[in-house]
Parts: C-alpha cells; structure tokens; sequence
C-alpha cells in the first residue's frame, strides 16, 4: 500500500507504476483518492520504496491482452508468461519484471472474413485464424462504440499479432487500425451481445454424483466448499481434465505452488480423447500461488474471467476453475484492513458479498451476433476456516451460485471419495437424469441415514429388517455410484450415457422389494450386488467384462439376490 | 552511505518512530541505547514518520536515542562456514565463535517462479515406521506436525533430524525454553551431525521480533544450498509462537484482527514461509517439517487451520504416538508406489485393520459381547501398537514392512486381510505358515 500526491487529475483504478530507486518499476493500481491524495495497491513487494519515490500515472485501467497464443501458457495472475519470466530471470520471480501476454514473433495464418465497405461493430468477425485445436475470431475492439466501416483489410497471409490487418473508419470520419490483440480492464465484465440465455445444458463432468445428482450447466455456476484435505483440488483438477467444455482456464489463486506444477508438468502430457491431442492445448492456467504478491492474487481471478469471456465472444464454452475464492477473499481483507476501512464480519469487508455476487454473475450463456451461443461457467472452491460453512466467503457464495458441492470432513475421513455430501448439497439446475428420479435417490439416501442415526442408538438388533434393508440400499448406492475411484482409468471417469444406465441399474435394485427374512440375509445379498456393481464400474464400457458382470447383476435383480443362494452349487456344478 | 537521525517521536510495545528521510521500506535500521545496540526493521513509512520494528523490544528506548540506517533490508552471511553454527534470530552468533564475514544474501526473498519447480520424487527415508509406511515423507515437502503440548515433539523432530538424509539441516527454533535448545544441541551433536547443521535459535526469554525472523533466515539460507544443488532439510519449532509474534506486533500496530486477534494476513504470511518448500528443476531442494501446537487440541483454532490449508498435510502427535487416522502425506503417492511392490497394500490393509480393532475395542468398552473377529483385532491392535506405532522404533522401511507380515501373520488368515492374491502368495510370511501348518 502506497500513497501518493497527485499533481494532475487520475482514473480511480487506473494503473500506475512505482519507481524504485534501482530502476525497477513496479506496477500498482489507484484503490482511493482523496483530495490531492490517492492509494495505491501495489501489485509486488513494496520492499525497498522509498518516501519521495516517483509514481508515474496512466489512463488506462489494469487490462489483460487478448489475442491468439493465449492457450497453453502459464500466467501469473497480472498476466505475465511464467515460462518466458523464467527464461530471463531463472528461478526467481524478481518483481518489476513484466513480458508481453502474447508471443510476439509467432506469425499466425489469417484468413479474412470481413469484405471492405462492409459496416461491422464491436466484437464482430474480422477474420480468423487456427489457434490449435480452434479457430480464433479476430474481432473488432470491444471498446468501440457505434458502427464503423471496413476501409482496408489484409489478403490472407501470416502475420503477427502487432501487425496492422485493417483499418475501420467511424461515423464521425476518425480511423481505427486494428492488430489481431487487443486489450480489456479486467474488472468490468466483456459481454458484447446483449442476449443473455437461460442456462440448461447440462456439463458433463464425468463425476457421477455430480452429472446425477448435483448437476452443473454450461453457463451455470457452482461451489465446492469443504475443510483442508477434504479432496477439493483433486476434484478440480479431475474437472478440469475430463468436463465437456472447449475450453479450461484454471485460476489458482492464493493455494499451495505443487498443485499448479501437477497440472503445468502433466497437461502437456495428457491426451484428451475428445481432440486427439494434449489437454495443455486447450488450458490457460492462471497462477497466483499463495507465495506470490497478495494484490496481485485480488487481481487474478478477474484476469481469468477475462480470458474466459474473450473465449465465450467466439462462440466457445468456457469452464473457469477458481482454486480457491477464499484465498481472493483474504486478499481484499487484506488489502481493506490496511485502507483503514470500517470491517464487517471477520474482518472481511463490507462489499464482500456484492464483489463474491459480482464475480459469479460474470458467468452466463450467450446468443452472440452472429446467432452462435457461447459460454463461462465458473466452479469455485471456497476454504472455509475451520471447516465451518457459516462463515462470510461461504455464506455469500451460497446466495449467487447455482449448485452447491459441499465437502464433508466425514467422508472423506472415511475414505469416501468425492467428499460430496450427497445430504447437504443442492443443485438448481436440471441435469442428464429424470428429475424425479434423482429425488427418489435422494430419499433413499436420506431415510437411509435416518435408520442409520437410529442404529447407533438402539443397534442393529433393535431396527426392523425392513428398516435395516432401507439402510443397506442407501449403503449400497452410496458405494457403488456415489463414491468413485479417481485414480482408476475407467471409474475415475463416467460419461453421460453410462452413467443413465448405471442409475437405472441401482434404481432397480433399490425400488425391489426383497423381502429378506433377517438381516444376516439382506446384508448378505446387498453386500454381493455391491460387488458386483464395483466390479462393474471398474470394467471398459462394453468389453467382455462389462457383458459378463452385467448378466449376473440382471440375473441377480430378476432372482431377488437369488444368485447368491444358488451359487455354492453352482460351483460343485 | 549511513545515515543517522535521533528524533524519536513515539514508542510502543516494540516498535519505535522516528523522524527520518530517504528511507525505504523493509530496511534495516540500528538503535543504539544505553542498553547496547539492536537492530530493527521499517514497517510503515508516512511522510517522515519512520515506524521501526526494534528487535530487541523498546524497553529502555530514549526519546533521544540514536537510529542509523544500512539503507538495505536484513541479510545474512551465507557459506560453507555456516555449517556447524549457531545463531539467534537476529542473525547473531549464539556459540561464542567469531560473526561471519562472508558474502551476505537478502532474507525473504521474492517467490520462487512456479514453472521452475519440478513434481517431487524421493523419498525421505526417516527410520520411523509411521511415517515411512503409513505417511512417506517426501522431499521438498512442507508438512505440520500438529501436537498438543506436552508430547514430545521436539523429541521427534530432532530424531527426524538425524536419520533423514540430507545434506544440510537447518533448525530453526521459536519461542524454545533453553532446555529444549540445550537437548536439540546435544542431541546434534552426540548424533555426529553437528557438521552439516545450522541452528537459528530463539528462545522464551528473547525479544519477540527475533522469533518473526527465525522462517526467513532458515529458508533465505536453506535456499540458497538448495540453488547449489543441495538436499537441505529445515526444521521448525514451534511455528504457534511465531503466529503469536505476528499478532502480537500486529495489534501493537493497530491493524484490525480478523480471528481470536491473529491478523487478517496470517494465511499469506505462514504460506509465504511455507512455500519456499521447493524441488528446483536443474539444482536441490528445501522440505520444512514443522511443529504447530495445537492451543487445547482443537484443530480449528486459527494457526492449525491455516497451516493445515497450506501444508501437504500433517502429522498428528496424540499420546505420544503419530496417530494413524487424521496424519496425511498429500505426495505419499507420489513415492510409495517405487519402493517396494507391497508398500501400499500393507499401508492400506493395516490401517484398515487397526480402524476395525478401534470399534472392536469400543464396542468391548461399552460391554457388548467380542466375536472371535474382534478378539483377533484386538491382538493385532496391541500388535500394532507395540511394534510399529511407538515411537522409539526405528527400523528401516523394508524391515518394517517385514514386521508387518509377520503381525498380519500372526493375527490373521491371509484372506482376511484383503490384501491382494499375487501380493499375498509373494510375501506372506512361509515359515510360520509351515510352523502352524505343522
């Protein structure tokens, strides 16, 4: 935090950059002005400023570079290329430093699509060019107003992103060159058609209890609260590799530095099935890691949302993971408490919610311009102290997001992975399933856990068999469907269609009325079609494994757990 | 270029003022009073109001005492000499030998570029089999040991510092009673490892601001030996009395508190420490283990929480044994599965087993009758306990995943201990089974 006297007028939250007496300059953004004073955020290590140190003012707010080359690179979260950063300063990140976004020297293959004469306006196509697996729109600056007139274009050709490839002319005579990058304020949100859609397609994430049960929507929304070592990363790192989106940007933001090298070494690595090539290829990570500057961390969530929405203007579905927004939160008390401001609950202040609302709202599914729909959903994770959801960053999340995946200490104390508290979590969104069929399961589920508080009151002995089998079978889906193994091939990864047939699968077997004559015998067969459904889930869709196992489930279901009885002859057969 | 100013204009708790110019933040300042010289540090410039953290505490500060500024921020002599020394927390010889006069480096230092860092991959072997079987250690971890206190913590940390490999230790200690420092040297150097050690030790009875100093000139030295290739391993002790110091100088300060009065920057400042934990692409490594007290064993006090959200995991230190539930190594995955084909299948089986023998133990606690299973559970579990959970066993990892099959053997059938068939028919013990056989 820094103060400086102002001898010309300033933009509140225009950049500004402190000049250290070495030379370096270090890049600040204006939070308060008062009088002929203004505050200033600076984004590094103020270490080494000095009273009378020179600030040097801009006009411009603090703004992200958009342009091809943005997939596949490692960001800081002011946007500066990590890989690049290291090249020059080795292993350090020496404040002051600050790259260009794009590559400056890589030559693109542009294909015009605007024709000369034609009259275009903000975020319309210019013309295009491969950027890996997609093809990138070059738009008109989103920063223009009204319509303006194609004077000049380029013929196709390669060229780089500071090269001038046409020249727009407005109603009022004054000409505009524009290059393939331009650049944005990351705090105002980049949504240049005006025709919001309701969000209803469901993202597939490929983790059953959520596409069942807690299901999220291109353009949707959604938390993952949950304690420390509860599995939210992992399951973040598990959507960021398997939803069924074009893009991911992953925003981590404030957590641990490892988390962000599992990603940054095994992307490259990874082969999306989907596309055939490297997950790297269609991932923009954002890192802000808990050791980097506080400010900066503030900044980085909006620099991804920024990213994301650029994506979304070219007719792209955008998934933006924050890892977490609580770290964000601390930030902005951070930077609020040393801005003398009045604190609301923990210290946090008072604008938090509006800023959390804010944020989350940046989300959304759009028809653009051209009659294309595009998308951002945001998935954010909050870390809660002390495991205890009654707090502000949890709180306010809750009241604007649309699905809630809450972590239970509980499960996965008892190894039961995803943590996903099937009892306390919502969704509002409508998912790849019947929707009254998840509430049947969700009953299950919760009568279940009725029985179960019963049990270890009065003990086994004390519930009825009909009781007993209720709580089995909510054991049963809980295990088999519920609960997946992340690190196996196969059931670390279920599409939509498999996951229809595995529901109806549990479903029919948790609507049989068994029938059982004790509880030794409902625990008996329950246990063995548990095992077989594991078993199930750990076979290739449709090998001969699959075949097999689903033969002696059907044949279980049709006999009532029959099977089971019948096998020891079987077996002397 | 040094200059000096004497015009104090505030003093409270340890932190005095003085009018001064040209002065930049972070920088490192000297008082001298009738009491001596100490050091001190700017935290807050307003105009020409200088705020200096004084290390050793204001007590005896007179308004017309002298300051002098080194016009750079704290640093310490780093070289081979370090090893075998031992300092206080400003950077002070505590062994009586002369100061050093090598080339000095800067202390918190900027963060580490995080494309520059590779994904860990050996183990840190520590002769405790709780930890190398259940919990692997991992190099360039940085991992809690959560502790009531009372146990024996620095006990364990100390033997984690003789039997690890590494090629430098570094120990930092805060808030120690003399006792314990006099126990850690010893220990040191009875264990012939006084050589490649470093200590920056602080004790109860310094001045707070030394304690906020111990992280960063153990991590500022232990990176740069990680730079030079080295594999260094920085112990701590006790990270809580850090927190408190933040806090206390916090509030002396008049920054708002967020939580039970730690500062609303308590996360960032522990993360910044811990995160110098690092495997360097191309050169060493830095793993930090820890020792957090737990203020009456909750968890979810301010300092365990925040800690526990940083670290890669934790070990609980409960009745003078690391508790097998709860205790977490995030990167044991990363390790576990090259050392030796059953390492898991054991981790996983034995403390499945040991979860059954504690309902077994309840259920008999509360007078519902034992089934021969539980009996046999609860002679595993006393197994268990004796053999592998104590704390003073200290064998290597192969010999205790012996001793585990020789306790599965003894307690259980093969098959109920779920332990996978190719696993099983290599390595269950044969000739006890012949002995029982015959």
């Amino acid at each position: 935090m820094v103060t400086a006297e102002l001898e010309h007028d300033v933009v509140q939250n225009s950049v500004a950059y402190c000049c250290r007496d070495d030379g370096a300059k270090l890049v600040s953004e204006i939070i308060r002005v008062r009088g002929s004073q203004a505050d200033l955020q600076v984004f590094e290590e103020t270490r080494g400023l000095k009273v009378g140190d020179e600030v040097k003012f801009t006009d411009e707010m603090l703004s992200v570079v958009l342009g091809p080359g943005l997939l596949g690179q490692v960001y800081d979260g002011l946007q500066n290329p990590l890989h690049e950063v290291a090249e020059q300063e080795g292993y350090f990140l020496t404040p002051g430093v600050y790259l260009h976004a794009l590559p400056i020297d890589t030559e693109w293959e542009f294909t015009p699509v605007a024709k000369t004469g034609q009259t275009v306006s903000a975020g319309e196509t210019l013309g295009t060019v491969p950027e890996g697996l997609f093809t990138h729109r070059i738009m008109v600056p989103f920063g223009l107003r009204g319509e303006y007139t194609v004077e000049k274009i380029v013929g196709g050709g390669e060229y780089t992103v500071e090269k001038e490839i046409a020249t727009l002319k407005g109603k009022d005579g004054q000409t505009v060159e524009v290059t393939m990058q331009q650049t944005w304020p990351v705090k105002i949100p980049l949504n240049v058609s005006q025709t919001r859609l309701l969000p209803t397609d469901p993202l597939v994430t490929k983790i059953r209890i959520i596409d069942s049960l807690f299901p999220i929507v291109r353009g949707g929304t959604y938390c993952i609260p949950g304690p420390f070592g509860a599995g939210k990363t992992v399951l973040q790192q598990l959507t960021s590799r398997h939803a069924d989106v074009d893009i991911v940007i992953v925003a981590a933001c404030g957590e641990r530095a490892g988390e962000v090298v599992d990603t940054i070494r095994e992307f490259p690595e990874l082969i999306d099935p989907r596309t055939g090539k490297t997950l790297m290829e269609r991932t923009i990570i954002i890192c802000n890691t808990s050791a980097m500057p506080v400010a900066a961390r503030e900044a980085s969530v909006y620099t991804a949302v920024t990213l994301a929405e650029y994506y979304r203007q070219m007719g792209l579905h955008v998934l933006l993971l924050a890892d977490s927004t609580s770290r964000w939160a601390q930030a902005m008390r951070e930077v609020s408490g040393r801005l003398e401001e009045i604190p609301g609950d923990e210290a946090f202040p008072a604008y938090l919610e509006s800023r959390i609302a804010g944020f989350y709202e940046r989300a959304g599914y759009l028809r653009l311009k051209d009659g294309q729909t595009g998308s951002v959903t945001i998935g954010g994770t909050v870390s809660p102290a002390g495991g205890n959801f009654e707090e502000p960053v949890t709180q306010g999340t809750l009241k604007v997001v649309g699905a809630f995946e809450g972590l239970s200490r509980s499960r996965s104390d008892a190894r039961k992975y995803p943590s996903i508290d099937p009892l306390e979590s919502w969704s509002k969104y409508v998912g790849i399933l019947e929707p009254s069929e998840v509430v049947e399961a969700k009953n299950i589920l919760r009568r279940g856990n009725e029985v179960h508080q019963m049990m270890t009151v009065v003990g086994e002995e004390g519930t009825t068999v009909e009781d007993f089998t209720i709580y089995l079978k909510s054991d049963f889906f809980d295990s088999v469907y519920l609960q997946q193994n992340a690190f196996d091939e196969v059931d670390g990864a279920t599409d939509a269609e498999r996951q229809k047939f595995v529901f109806a699968k549990c479903l029919e077997v948790m609507r049989l009325d068994f029938g059982f004559d004790d509880r030794d015998q409902a625990r008996e067969v329950i246990v063995h079609l548990a095992d077989l459904f594991r078993n199930w889930n750990y076979a290739a869709t449709d090998s001969d494994d699959y075949k097999k196992i689903l033969t002696d489930i059907d044949e279980s279901i049709a006999t009532k757990g029959g099977a089971t009885k019948e096998e020891p002859e079987m077996a002397n057969a | 270029m040094q200059k000096y100013y004497n015009e104090i204009t505030a003093i409270a708790g340890s932190v005095v003022k003085v009018t001064a110019s040209g002065v930049a933040y972070d920088e490192l300042a000297a008082v001298t009073t009738r009491r001596g010289t100490s050091l001190a540090q700017v935290i807050r410039l307003e105009g020409d109001q200088v705020s200096l953290q004084v290390f050793a505490g204001t007590q005896g500060v007179s308004t017309g005492d002298r300051v002098r500024f080194f016009g750079k921020p704290m640093q310490v002599p780093f070289s081979p000499n370090l090893m075998g020394r031992i300092f206080d927390g400003a950077g002070k010889p505590r062994d009586n030998k002369p100061e050093l006069a090598d080339e000095p480096i800067d202390i918190g230092t900027p963060a580490i570029n995080p494309v520059k860092r590779q994904l860990p991959c050996n183990m840190v072997r520590t002769g405790i089999p709780m930890i190398d079987i259940f919990n692997s250690l991992v190099e360039s971890q940085k991992l809690p040991i959560f502790s009531v206190p009372g146990e024996p913590y620095n006990e364990l940390l100390a033997r984690v510092g003789l039997q690890a490999e590494a090629d430098v230790i570094i120990l930092g200690g805060m808030g120690l009673r003399h006792d314990d420092y006099l126990i850690f040297r010893d220990a040191f150097e009875t264990g012939g490892v006084t050589s490649r050690t470093i200590m920056f030790i602080h004790t109860a009875a310094d001045p707070v601001v030394e304690c906020l100093m111990v992280p960063d000139l153990c991590t500022a030295v232990g990176e740069s030996f990680a730079l030079q290739g080295k594999k260094v391993l920085v112990l701590l002790t006790d990270m809580t009395a850090f927190a408190d110091a933040l806090k206390e100088v916090a509030i002396i300060m008049e920054q708002i508190p967020s939580n039970r009065g730690y500062p609303g920057d308590l996360y960032s400042q522990l993360a910044r420490r811990y995160e110098k934990a690092v495997d360097l692409d191309g050169a060493g490594s830095m793993t930090i283990l820890a020792v957090t007290t737990m203020p009456g064993d909750d968890v979810t006090h301010p300092v365990p929480d925040n800690t526990g959200y940083i670290t890669e995991g934790q070990f609980y230190l409960r009745g003078g044994h690391i508790e097998p539930f709860g205790s977490l190594s995030r990167l044991k995955q990363l390790v576990n599965g090259e050392t030796r084909d059953d390492h898991r299948a054991i981790m996983n089986a034995c403390i499945q087993l040991y979860a059954g023998a504690r309902e077994s133990t309840e259920k008999k606690a509360m007078g519902f009758e034992s089934s021969e299973w539980d009996e046999k559970l609860l002679k595993y579990s006393d197994l268990f306990e004796s053999r592998i959970m104590d704390l003073t066993v200290n064998i290597p990892l192969e010999e205790a995943l012996d001793r585990c099959w020789n306790m599965l053997a003894d307690c259980f059938e093969p098959e109920e201990t779920g332990i996978r068939r190719s696993i099983i028919e290599k390595h269950w013990p044969k000739e006890l089974a012949a002995a029982e056989a015959a």
